[in-house]
C-alpha cells in the first residue's frame, strides 16, 4: 500500500464527511463536483474537500480504494455515498439528511464547517 | 438520435437483458455527454451504490475509451 493511498484512507475513515473533488469549494472546476458539493451544503454538512487535481496519482489510488470510476466521490462516516447523482438524488428524498444523522448525530449542523486537505502536502 | 447514444443502449441491453426501460440520451448535442436510465428487478435489495456500480461495469469500456466523457446514471429497481 502507497503512502498516498494510505492518507487518502485515512480521509476516509477519520473525517465526518469527506468529497473527492475537481478544485476546492472556493474554486470547483467541474459541474459534477458543483452539483454534489451544493447538495451537501444544502444538507448542512460538516465537509471535509480533496481535490485531486494536482496529482492524477490521487484519482487513480482513490478509485482502486472505493471501487469507484469518477470524481466527485462522496463519502460519510467512512462510507461511500457515491457519486453526483446519488448524492442529488438522496438529497432530494431526504435521505441525505438521514444518513448525515446517523452517522454524525442529530446535531450534525451545528458543525458545519468546510475545510480543504491537501495530500500532497509534507506531513 | 445517435450513433454512439445507440451503441451505448445496445451495451446496456446486452448487459441488462431483464430491464424494463433502458434509455441514453445524449444530454449536450456532443455524443459524449450522456444520461443513462436503467429500470430493472436486478436493483432490487442494492444500494444506490451497487446499483451505479453495475451500470458503471457494463460501460467500461467505452468510459475507458473516452467515448463517453461524462455520464449521469439514474437506476430504479422493479420492472
Amino acid at each position: 500500500m502507497s503512502e498516498l493511498s494510505d492518507r487518502i484512507k485515512q480521509v476516509i475513515e477519520d473525517e465526518p464527511v469527506a468529497i473527492f473533488m475537481k478544485g476546492t469549494p472556493s474554486f470547483v472546476m467541474c459541474g459534477n463536483s458543483d452539483r454534489a458539493l451544493s447538495a451537501l451544503r444544502e444538507a448542512g454538512a460538516p465537509v471535509t474537500a480533496v481535490n485531486v487535481l494536482p496529482d492524477p496519482a490521487i484519482r487513480q489510488e482513490l478509485s482502486q480504494l472505493s471501487n469507484w470510476p469518477t470524481i466527485p466521490q462522496i463519502f460519510v462516516g467512512g462510507e461511500l455515498i457515491g457519486g453526483a447523482d446519488i448524492t442529488e438524488e438522496l438529497a432530494e428524498s431526504g435521505e441525505l439528511e438521514r444518513r448525515l444523522e446517523q452517522a454524525l448525530g442529530a446535531d450534525y449542523r451545528d458543525r458545519s464547517t468546510e475545510r480543504v486537505v491537501d495530500l500532497l502536502a509534507p506531513v | 438520435m445517435g450513433q454512439v447514444t445507440d451503441e451505448l443502449e445496445v451495451m446496456l441491453r446486452d448487459a441488462f437483458p431483464e430491464a424494463g426501460h433502458i434509455r441514453v440520451t445524449d444530454r449536450t448535442g456532443g455524443g459524449d455527454h450522456f444520461q443513462v436510465e436503467v429500470t430493472s428487478p436486478r436493483f432490487d435489495g442494492l444500494s444506490l451504490v451497487e446499483q451505479h456500480r453495475l451500470v458503471n461495469e457494463a460501460l467500461a469500456a467505452p468510459f475507458a475509451s473516452g467515448t463517453i466523457h461524462e455520464m449521469r446514471i439514474k437506476t430504479r429497481g422493479g420492472t
